[in-house]
């Protein structure tokens, strides 16, 4: 359960995702580096680096680790950005890079309860 | 200066003249008579909307009833923008009063969020709010507010009390006047032509030479088209609470000033209406 090992950069596999919609640009396709971090008694992600395409909401990242982790559908998930705030679900990871980023990546909080605010 | 408070009244109190009418294909007990309210530009639809709910509910089987949301002209209206972005964005060349139609079935779940009650509006015009200061501050402000100061921001936008709201975000407009600034502007642009959501970026209201940036400063970095070419006819409007400001106002001004309530500076970029 270290919490520094770092994994490798890695796609997560998305084959039960519906795809981008048809009026995505490479733009949106571009992908960007997000580190998620576990908060509390959340489980970890043993892979914690996450290539992620821009134009992927909060949203459906959130259906990703809810899945990866095999949390119950019923359970809610929190995604937080540094530590504060929870963008809102239909936010795009790219934009929060872009304004939130550091060190070329973004690093997300996750937790199954309300951690900040 | 008095002049400018008058402008942040100005903003909080702008209303827009609404109607709205049932879905025709809601089924009713009998006619749904049209339901007018003055919507507050800087709320949010299913804020104040309590009202309209009550009256329609009386005319449809309120067991057929599930989530209200709203249209405008085959658009699903998002709550969680502000009222005055949708009717910039959506409707800003028709004519008063805005006609808005309420449905209480088929639920457009790609286009909209839930909204199951007020605490959701709450907490997600708290987080817009710890957002903007993440981006002003460094959240230094809004994390040395306590809790009670959150709320009064809060009750004071639930309850249209701009001297409570006020009293409380006047903190979250400060900063130190040797930067001239906040450390970045809090905005989002908004276009109707494609389906992407708003732009938002990192901006400064001041260059590293010490130049203040302009509203048009900031267009030309992040949305040129917007921006009229010379000697071309202008394509579109930048409007902002209604009003077109002029590209050289100083863009830390108008975060100051035209700022929502949830401290973004929201920005609709809509074609020129051909005539």
């Amino acid at each position: 359960m270290s919490d520094n090992a770092e994994s490798p950069t890695e796609t997560p596999k998305e084959e039960s995702q519906p795809p981008p919609d048809d009026t995505s640009t490479n733009d949106e396709k571009k992908k960007i580096d997000v580190l998620l971090k576990a908060v509390g008694d959340t489980p970890i992600m043993k892979t914690k680096k996450w290539a992620v395409e821009r134009g992927r909401t909060i949203l459906s990242l959130s259906q990703f680790i809810s899945r990866f982790l095999k949390i119950e559908g019923s359970e809610q998930l929190f995604i937080y950005v540094n530590q504060s705030f929870a963008p809102s679900p239909d936010q795009e990871v790219g934009i929060l890079f872009d304004c939130f980023g550091s060190d070329n990546k973004l690093v997300l909080h996750y937790c199954k309860s309300q951690a900040w605010g | 200066m008095a002049d400018d408070k008058d402008v942040l009244r100005d903003v909080w109190f702008g209303r827009i003249p609404t109607c709205f009418l049932l879905n025709q294909d809601e089924v009713t007990e009998r006619e749904a008579e049209p339901y007018y309210l003055l919507l507050p530009r800087v709320s949010y639809l299913t804020l104040v909307t309590d009202k309209v709910k009550k009256h329609f509910h009386k005319v449809i089987r309120t067991d057929d009833a599930e989530e209200m949301w709203f249209e405008y002209e085959g658009t699903p209206l998002k709550w969680h923008y502000p009222i005055g972005v949708l009717f910039d964005l959506h409707a800003s060349n028709t004519v008063l009063p805005w006609s808005i139609t309420v449905h209480f079935k088929n639920f457009p779940e790609r286009d909209l969020l839930h909204c199951p009650s007020h605490s959701v509006i709450e907490a997600h015009f708290m987080s817009s709010i710890k957002e903007a200061d993440a981006l002003k501050h460094k959240s230094q402000v809004v994390n040395d507010m306590q809790k009670k100061d959150h709320k009064q921001l809060w009750m004071g936008l639930q309850n249209d009390k701009f001297d409570q709201f006020w009293a409380m975000n006047r903190k979250l407009m400060e900063y130190p006047t040797e930067d001239g600034g906040f450390r970045f502007i809090p905005f989002r642009i908004y276009q109707t032509l494609s389906d992407r959501p708003f732009i938002q970026k990192q901006f400064r209201p001041v260059s590293p030479e010490g130049h203040v940036h302009t509203l048009g400063d900031l267009l030309k970095e992040v949305y040129p088209v917007a921006l009229p070419t010379e000697g071309g006819p202008k394509r579109f409007q930048v409007v902002i609470h209604g009003i077109e400001p002029l590209l050289e106002t100083p863009l830390q001004w108008l975060s100051e000033h035209l700022s929502h309530p949830d401290s973004f500076l929201h920005i609709c970029v809509i074609p020129v209406p051909s005539d």
